[in-house]
């Protein structure tokens, strides 16, 4: 490699600081603040570290869907590109506040009462409102530490009925526990599409599942499943038991795939890759070619023992 | 360096590459350090002699280029590459042929090469490689995964010979990766390494190479069980604590 011999060549401030937002944005769900204390001291540049975080941290935060607590006990705040109002100004729809963000030190500074512009028409509030109650309860109920939010994305003031609009569901659990050395997300999003000329609702989702392990290694996870799926437009109420009911069906017949990955996989890769020693069992282990005796050349091997020509037949006639 | 260390335990392990580049090129004053320390995926070339191939690592590298286990030329050629001694040579020969029937017996093909060479302190160091790619277009018999790959770095420090014993210290990395794809679960990617450490004093009596072949063997054996259950034990648990698996969501249901 190159690099070894090539001569030192300090790079520009513009270079650190593309490099410092690679490393940001690749960090694992839950972990940015450590990468951001790593990447400041491997820069050695505070000022091209600061421009780094300033643009990376707004983007994993929105990417990664974090939650903050609104200050004065106002409940939670999901950062998300559907809720964004300014860079710093997130709109958490069921409480109709506005969180004001720190991205680089992760908190919510302040909250104000969102606008009457900021928030959908009385039309639009009651699907959403609806929908949002339905989803809070599938999530009380499937996620231990889940967060969810509901936002009218597009055509958010429709008076009534006759025009199509939109509704986002996101559906984000975060597990961190560094003393465990390891951390993990689950990230969901629904697009729920109103067409009221065909009085259907379509619906698309993403799910996203990452984990990370890092005692004595590296080891991480990283899934992702689209799905899609339709009702028929029906009041806001039963709109909403029927979104929520396809969203719990398709969530957990993705959790059940997962599964399924996770009871193939260990048998599929260890054959694929190597052999386990369990069709053989210990014995496996004498035939070995490291074993004194057989160690010498590999001719040797066929004639050691029988026992190594059952096993020269068992891998050929796999 | 720690945090350089640092970070390349966090960053996404398919990344390994880019990470470790820019680190390169942010600290070139630690590149020998941040080479040696950081396990990269294993690149492959063929020996312009035999045509048979082998792996690449930094342990086979001078300057640009790298020293085939099969002919010891470097490719690209390189005039006055360091050689290891001939006695090590001899050595090295001899476990290159042994591991490949390890190989061949525990992997059921992939590729291997062994590399050694003196160390300051009158010992030597041995490194023992494998790849396989189990992948569906690989020449594996059974491709199931849309991408799989394993790679295995063993690296001993053989200390000098004292009243017929010697130190042995293994370090050993094995990086997996897997991946599949299909229509009804997307896409589903474990990838990562892990790295353990064994240190034994044994007696040289069967010679060298009988005491790395089995330490090889059980740190292998080892490490496959740590793998079962950090990759598919522990990922597992974490997704099944952010969203626990339908019985037990529907034990609670009629609660609610």
């Amino acid at each position: 490699m190159a690099e070894e011999d090539a001569p030192e060549v300090e790079l520009s401030g513009e270079q650190k600081k593309e490099i410092a937002k690679w490393f940001l944005l690749h960090s694992p769900g839950g972990e940015i603040q450590y990468v951001a204390k790593d990447v400041r001291s491997v820069l050695d540049d505070d000022g091209a570290y600061g421009e780094a975080a300033s643009e990376a941290f707004p983007a994993y935060n929105k990417a990664q869907m974090i939650c903050l607590d609104m200050p004065r006990g106002m409940g939670e705040v999901l950062i998300t590109s559907f809720g964004e109002l300014e860079e710093n100004q997130f709109l958490d729809p069921r409480t109709a506040q506005v969180g004001i963000v720190d991205h680089v030190k992760q908190v919510c500074t302040d909250a104000r009462p969102a606008t009457d512009e900021e928030l959908p028409s009385p039309y639009i509030e009651e699907f959403r409102c609806a929908l949002d109650a339905e989803v809070l309860k599938y999530v009380g109920e499937a996620y231990p530490k889940g967060v969810c939010s509901v936002y009218s994305t597009k055509g958010k003031d429709v008076e009534g009925p006759g025009s199509d609009f939109e509704l986002a569901v996101v559906i984000q659990a975060a597990r961190n526990s560094p003393q465990n050395f390891c951390t993990g997300s689950w990230r969901s999003v629904w697009n729920i599409e109103f067409k009221d000329d065909i009085q259907i609702l379509e619906l698309r989702g993403k799910m996203q599942v990452g984990a990370h392990y890092f005692e004595e290694g590296n080891v991480q996870l990283d899934t992702k499943h689209e799905c899609k799926d339709s009702t028929i437009f029906q009041s806001p109420e039963d709109c909403a038991i029927s979104i929520a009911s396809i969203i719990r069906h398709h969530e957990t017949e993705y959790l059940g795939s997962l599964e399924a990955s996770y009871t193939n996989l260990p048998d599929n890769t260890f054959k694929v890759t190597i052999y386990f020693p369990r069709i053989y069992g210990e014995s496996f282990q004498l035939l070995a070619p490291f074993s004194p005796g057989i160690t010498r050349c590999s001719s040797v091997l066929q004639e050691i023992s029988p026992k190594n020509l059952e096993l020269k037949s068992e891998i050929t006639i796999r | 360096m720690e945090a350089a260390l640092g970070l390349m335990r966090r960053m996404p392990p398919k990344h390994t590459e880019t990470a470790l580049s820019a680190l390169l090129s942010l600290l070139p004053r630690h590149s020998s350090d941040l080479l040696s320390q950081v396990d990269q995926p294993l690149q492959v070339l063929c020996d312009i002699d035999g045509g048979k191939e082998f792996i690449l690592c930094e342990y086979n590298r001078d300057a640009d280029s790298y020293r085939s286990p099969w002919s010891s030329k470097y490719h690209p050629p390189l005039e006055d590459g360091t050689q290891p001694s001939p006695e090590l040579r001899k050595l090295e020969i001899e476990a290159n042929e042994i591991f490949a029937i390890y190989r061949d017996q525990y992997y059921e093909g992939g590729i291997s090469s062994v590399y050694m060479w003196e160390d300051d302190n009158e010992g030597f160091v041995a490194c023992f490689l494998i790849k396989k790619d189990g992948s569906k277009t690989a020449h594996g018999r059974r491709g199931y995964l849309e991408e799989g790959a394993w790679d295995a770095i063993h690296v001993i420090e053989v200390g000098p010979e004292e009243d017929g014993t010697a130190h042995y210290c293994l370090t050993s990395t094995v990086m997996l990766s897997l991946t599949t794809d299909d229509e009804s679960s997307g896409t589903f990617s474990l990838s990562g390494s892990i790295r353990r450490q064994m240190n034994m004093d044994l007696s040289v009596a069967e010679g060298h190479l009988c005491n790395m072949g089995r330490m090889i063997e059980e740190m292998e054996s080892k490490m496959r069980n740590s793998l079962d259950q950090v990759y598919f034990g522990k990922t597992k648990e974490m997704v099944c604590t952010l969203r626990p698996p339908a019985e037990i969501t529907q034990m609670r249901m009629p609660e609610s």
